[in-house]
């Protein structure tokens, strides 16, 4: 493979808050790998150990396989006219100017293999139809660059047919996981899940812990006893939030806590499943349905009337497909799925918190609002967080059009790519909405994602963008008057 | 009978099978794509949202995508402008082929005559444009390969052909007339003895054979895209989304 000696990521700056399509540099990224599996997360999630040896068999198997199952796959293989309108919309190729980030070059990967082995064209004259083998030089670039795309669905957007890049990349890391080759982060994520419940391999007792620090907390800042009920049994609510919640961004729970408390509601969250992120959609179908089961495990064993899902993009899309994967749901109450952002607008639009919310407790921020990938363009969670924000904060303003709402950018860090050994794809792909917050001078960027609450702060911290970065319901928390 | 009238009756049949052959490959491979990607189940609800949430409002966001492009015209206003024109225009052009085709003529299509011309034209500057913003922008010179050439190039050859034969070297439009009407009736007749109209012609076979196997399954595949035709699902008690070749897992 080329050399490339410059560093991955571009500083050219941006205008108005936008960042314009930057000159090609061809392999920019081909060095920025993620990390191998190690053996034993593989064999804990029922993939081969390593790398198998007839995997070139395997793959293209499975790559028929799931021609034959995914009518996505199956028609986006075939109607790409390589037009060109995605080529500057994918945030990883803005911020490293490696064309194989293109989403239609990264589809490509795929199409020139399909084309070798399941067109005629392709295979009896495969120069003419731009249809290549899948040799050992190419499963490299499906490993590379099939871990630089975050599944955030942008390409699809502005795609006239709507190919959706996401489905492509979760087919091609489906057949690369067949035949053994996947990422150490990404698996061994769904291997925690199955041995402690969450992704970050909290167990279950240091969730209790923390549960009950938080109550202590609380008693000590507010007086009152907040309660943050762990494996309630009968609880109205089960709360599936990302374990992150109750790790890295407290302020989220406590303000699930505060909410819950305020509306007198029994609710609890269950260390059998506390964990609403779901690492499956980012590797294959059996460890995505296998991961989204335990929801609603946990939900029947604590005879729980409905669940919520917590502030967690890609938990939210696997929420969408619950009833599909684990359904029928009809023992709980509808709606289903059901997010906190939908139940925080229907109660305030019912009143029951009118006189409650003291707005000016967030006049110090000016807030924005960043619409992660899953829950704008795959969960129709548009309108929700920015009704809780409005009526919860007086300094809301939004960033540049093309960077909001459906054209959200990804975090740079969604997709199972949350991993240090790729940090310059992360903070590339960060770029462009450092520099949409960078424009409107927020100081509070608000998400409803465990993954970009995560990546964005190291994001604003390597672009130099002052934002103190936190959840919707956080703000929400902060206005409660208790 | 001299040699040039056995060679030209020759050259005849050959030319009425290859329009069977190419005629009988577009509509079988057609129909094969198409009822594979309609029997092809889509596991898992993927539609990109904000999305209908009705099925009248997803077969209406389809029906918009058809006419108005309007993904793209997101995308990128300069490309949509060419591509658009491109497709109005082929789209017009093949419409005013019903001439061609039918007897009597529908009356729209004789009132078009005075504009065909500027169709013409017109389809063929918007496939030059879309040839030149290949080759130009450094983005879309990267991604395209030798199919996308080849289509654009077909489709130019047919176009300037088509021009040249309608309003230069005149073909005597009763002989195609009569020519098309024995193929479609099953008692085909020689074909008009026009050197051009038979480059046409024979380019729009070669279209009809390549067309299945092709990228321009685009036109139509678009129905089948399910981050479009979905709509965003509420699931209500009762009624879920079924993935058919779903299995158990412990």
């Amino acid at each position: 493979m080329a050399k490339f000696d410059e560093t991955p990521i571009l500083k050219d700056p941006a205008h108005n808050g936008i960042l314009s399509a930057p000159n090609l540099r061809e392999h920019a990224t081909a060095e920025v790998h993620c990390w191998p599996s190690k053996a034993k997360d593989m064999l804990a999630i029922d993939l081969p150990a390593e790398r198998v040896p007839d995997w070139q068999e395997k793959m293209i198997a499975k790559f028929g396989e799931l021609l034959d199952k995914n009518s996505a796959l199956r028609v986006y293989m075939d109607i790409c006219v390589r037009c060109g309108a995605c080529t500057d919309k994918c945030q990883f190729f803005l911020g490293t100017g490696d064309p194989q980030n293109f989403p239609v070059a990264r589809a490509e990967l795929m199409r020139k293999v399909y084309r070798r082995y399941f067109t005629p064209g392709g295979r009896m004259f495969p120069q003419l139809n731009d249809a290549e083998d899948l040799d050992e030089a190419m499963l490299q670039k499906w490993y590379t660059y099939f871990y630089q795309c975050s599944e955030c669905r942008r390409c699809s957007v502005f795609c006239p047919y709507g190919i959706d890049t996401a489905e492509i990349t979760m087919a091609a890391r489906e057949i690369m996981a067949s035949a053994g080759v996947a990422t150490k982060y990404v698996t061994e994520v769904v291997a925690k899940v199955y041995e402690t419940g969450n992704n970050l391999g909290i167990p279950p007792l240091a969730w209790i812990d923390n549960c009950e620090f938080l109550e202590d907390e609380m008693e000590e800042e507010t007086g009152q006893r907040i309660l943050f009920p762990v494996d309630d049994y009968g609880a109205d609510i089960l709360l599936v939030p990302p374990s992150a919640d109750n790790f890295a961004n407290v302020d989220t729970m406590i303000g699930y806590g505060k909410l819950f408390h305020t509306l007198g509601i029994r609710w609890t969250t269950s260390t059998y499943c506390d964990e609403g992120g779901n690492f499956g959609l980012f590797l294959n179908y059996y460890n995505l349905k296998k991961v989204n089961k335990r929801i609603i495990d946990a939900a029947r064993m604590l005879n729980v009337k409905t669940i919520i899902w917590g502030e967690c993009g890609h938990a939210w899309r696997g929420a969408i497909l619950t009833p599909t994967l684990n359904g029928p749901m009809d023992m709980f109450d509808p709606p289903y799925p059901y997010h906190i952002s939908q139940y925080i607008v229907k109660i305030l639009r019912s009143g029951a918190l009118d006189g409650k919310i003291d707005k000016s407790a967030n006049d110090h921020y000016r807030v924005t609002y960043h619409d992660p990938c899953n829950t704008a363009r795959a969960g129709q969670l548009l309108d929700e967080p920015r009704e809780i924000l409005r009526a919860c904060a007086n300094n809301f303003v939004e960033m540049p059009a093309d960077t909001i709402r459906e054209k959200t950018y990804c975090c740079g860090g969604g997709g199972g790519l949350l991993s240090d050994e790729i940090m310059p794809i992360r903070m590339a792909g960060g770029k462009p909405r450092a520099m949409a917050v960078k424009h409107v001078e927020a100081n509070y960027l608000a998400t409803i994602c465990a993954i970009c609450k995560a990546q964005l702060p190291e994001v604003m911290k390597y672009w130099d963008v002052p934002t103190e970065v936190g959840g919707v319901i956080q703000l929400l928390g902060n206005a409660l008057k208790i | 009978m001299d040699s040039a009238t056995v060679i030209w009756n020759l050259a005849s049949l050959f030319i009425i099978g290859l329009s069977y052959f190419a005629g009988f490959t577009f509509i079988i491979g057609l129909l094969v794509k198409f009822i594979g990607y309609m029997r092809t189940p889509m596991p898992l609800p993927g539609v990109t949202t904000p999305a209908p949430t009705s099925e009248s409002g997803a077969v209406g966001r389809v029906i918009g995508d058809l006419l108005i492009f309007p993904n793209l015209f997101k995308a990128d206003k300069v490309l949509w402008t060419g591509a658009w024109i491109f497709h109005v225009c082929l789209g017009a052009i093949l419409f005013r082929h019903l001439r061609y085709f039918t007897y009597p003529v529908p009356r729209l299509v004789l009132y078009m005559e005075p504009v065909a011309l500027f169709f013409g034209y017109l389809f063929g500057a918007a496939a030059l444009f879309l040839l030149w913003r290949r080759l130009a922008l450094p983005r879309s010179l990267y991604i395209s390969n030798l199919p996308d050439y080849f289509a654009l190039a077909l489709l130019g050859g047919i176009a300037g052909s088509g021009i040249l034969v309608s309003y230069w070297a005149k073909v005597y439009l009763v002989d195609v007339k009569a020519f098309i009407l024995g193929l479609l009736t099953l008692h085909p007749v020689a074909p008009p003895q026009h050197w051009l109209f038979l480059l046409h012609y024979g380019l729009v076979l070669a279209l009809l054979l390549y067309f299945p196997f092709s990228k321009l399954l685009h036109a139509g595949g678009l129905i089948f895209s399910p981050s479009r035709n979905q709509p965003y699902q509420i699931q209500k008690k009762g009624k879920r989304y079924v993935n058919p070749w779903d299995y158990p897992v412990r």
